[in-house]
């Protein structure tokens, strides 16, 4: 299939020269790895009439702790990820995150901020933002602005990015104490397929244990489980969790599975994420990756 | 406006003029001839267009064309040495691990990226190494073989 639309080719050297190209040109869109956005120009779902390639700007390629936080620049592939030392040291649920997005292909060259920035509900970077408080870096002719997670994602395909702001990274501030997580998402076969559900777990160890918890595609956006934290933090069990699933989520019937199978393996999962972080967390736990579900 | 890109593809130097528009896939078949990247999904999910570019494999139908400027392209006309066949192709040949040969090229050179940053991999990680990759064929069992025979004979021959 060609591309239908003329559109001009820009790849600014710097940020600043792709912050003033984008002010300048209304019908702009970015480029990065460009699997969703070559997807949407073939198809005829979008005609800007700039692309702007940030592939030069290498500032945006890097991974980094700083500040009690992990930032991740916009370059940043799904594969840098899996192969990230300082992910592995600090952040390993991430790599777990990472390889349950499509293929190997498609992860050489799809970023995370890719994946926010289209924003489809079945995204599977949405959970772990959400969850731990992430933070959306923009940037414009006309400064700086730091989104959380939770505000970012206003809709299905819909972000809190407004016309002229390119997305520098995100951020995801660290836990002081140990922490150990899970990501479990459900397709409709192993192997690389799009999310039906999923559910990302994060605990906090010490003498109170902290827990957060978010879910993926069983809405238009990821959604925080505050409810079911709650009741994990008073020292509930995962099992007394369960019944909680109801009140945080809504999913609907679509062609990828029914509301009810959505929401009857969300408590499943939910279940099994609790037991295998806890069970991380003393170091006898499944391996990051390994099949759960 | 077109564009006048430079890139190597399969070790030879090319200077090409692209529209910003052109995929990839397009230009590698329709204007350079090179006709082993093969258009099945147009859409991500099927493999048969991979490319290797600057080693990792990429999908070239979710490529514009003017991305690969200053990169390195392999596609498996390239793979082998001296008309010699790679490996891995000659191993996919014997073990007969194609029918049609559709997803080839694509199923050998994802392979020939596992293996160079994982040279012995497990069976698992052959299939996560693989996935992407359809093939409406073989039933995948025959690749799979191959490509962790040929794992295991460059391991003896350490
Ligand atoms: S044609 Fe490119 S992945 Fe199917
Ligand atoms: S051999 Fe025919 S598609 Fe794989």
């Amino acid at each position: 299939m060609a591309i239908q639309e003329a559109f001009e080719y820009a790849k600014p050297k710097t940020l600043r020269e792709a912050t003033k190209l984008l002010r300048k040109n209304k019908g702009a869109m970015v480029l990065a790895g460009g699997t969703d956005l070559v997807g949407y120009l073939k198809e005829g779902f979008v005609s800007p009439s700039l692309v702007i390639d940030i592939k030069s700007l290498a500032e945006l390629k890097k991974i980094e702790f700083k500040g009690n936080a992990l930032h991740i620049g916009a370059l940043v592939t799904f594969t840098d990820i899996l192969e990230s030392k300082v992910v592995a040291k600090k952040l390993p649920v991430l790599r777990e995150i990472a390889e349950k997005v499509a293929s190997v292909g498609i992860r050489n060259r799809a970023t995370l901020v890719g994946n926010i920035c289209s924003a489809v509900p079945c995204l599977d970077s949405g959970p772990v933002l959400v969850a731990m408080d992430g933070v959306v870096h923009v940037k414009s002719t006309l400064g700086a602005r730091k989104i959380p997670a939770e505000k970012w994602f206003l809709g299905a395909r819909k972000t809190a990015r407004k016309p002229g702001e390119l997305v520098t990274g995100v951020s995801i501030p660290l836990p002081k104490g140990k922490a150990a997580g899970c990501y479990l998402k459900l397709g409709r076969y192993q192997g690389e397929d799009l999310a039906q559900a999923s559910v990302f777990v994060l605990m906090v160890g010490g003498k109170k244990p902290e827990f957060r918890v978010a879910f993926g595609s069983v809405g238009p956006v990821p959604s925080r489980g505050r409810r079911i934290e709650k009741s994990l933090n008073a020292g509930e069990s995962e099992t007394a969790a369960r019944a909680l699933v109801g009140s945080e989520i809504k999913p609907i019937t679509d062609i990828r599975a029914t509301r009810e199978y959505r929401l009857h393996m969300c408590e499943v999962m939910l279940e099994r994420a609790v037991q295998a972080a806890r069970a991380r967390l003393t170091g006898d736990g499944p391996a990051y990756g390994a099949a759960i579900i | 406006m077109k564009k006048t890109i430079h890139f190597t593809l399969n070790g030879q130097k090319r200077s090409i003029d692209v529209a910003p528009t052109e995929i990839l896939l397009e230009m590698l078949r329709e204007r350079l001839g090179v006709k082993s990247p093969k258009c099945g999904c147009d859409r991500g999910d099927c493999g048969t267009c991979s490319v290797l570019v600057n080693g990792r494999t990429l999908r070239s139908c979710l490529m514009l064309a003017v991305e690969i400027d200053g990169a390195a392209v392999t596609t498996i006309e390239g793979l082998g040495k001296d008309g010699e066949m790679s490996p891995l192709q000659k191993t996919f040949h014997e073990r007969n691990a194609f029918q049609c040969g559709f997803c080839a090229p694509g199923m050998i050179l994802s392979a020939t990226e596992l293996l160079a940053r994982n040279p012995e991999p497990t069976r698992d990680e052959v299939k996560e190494g693989l996935a992407g990759n359809l093939c409406r064929c073989t039933g995948y069992t025959p690749i799979i073989d191959a490509v962790l025979e040929v794992s295991r004979k460059s391991g003896e021959g350490k």
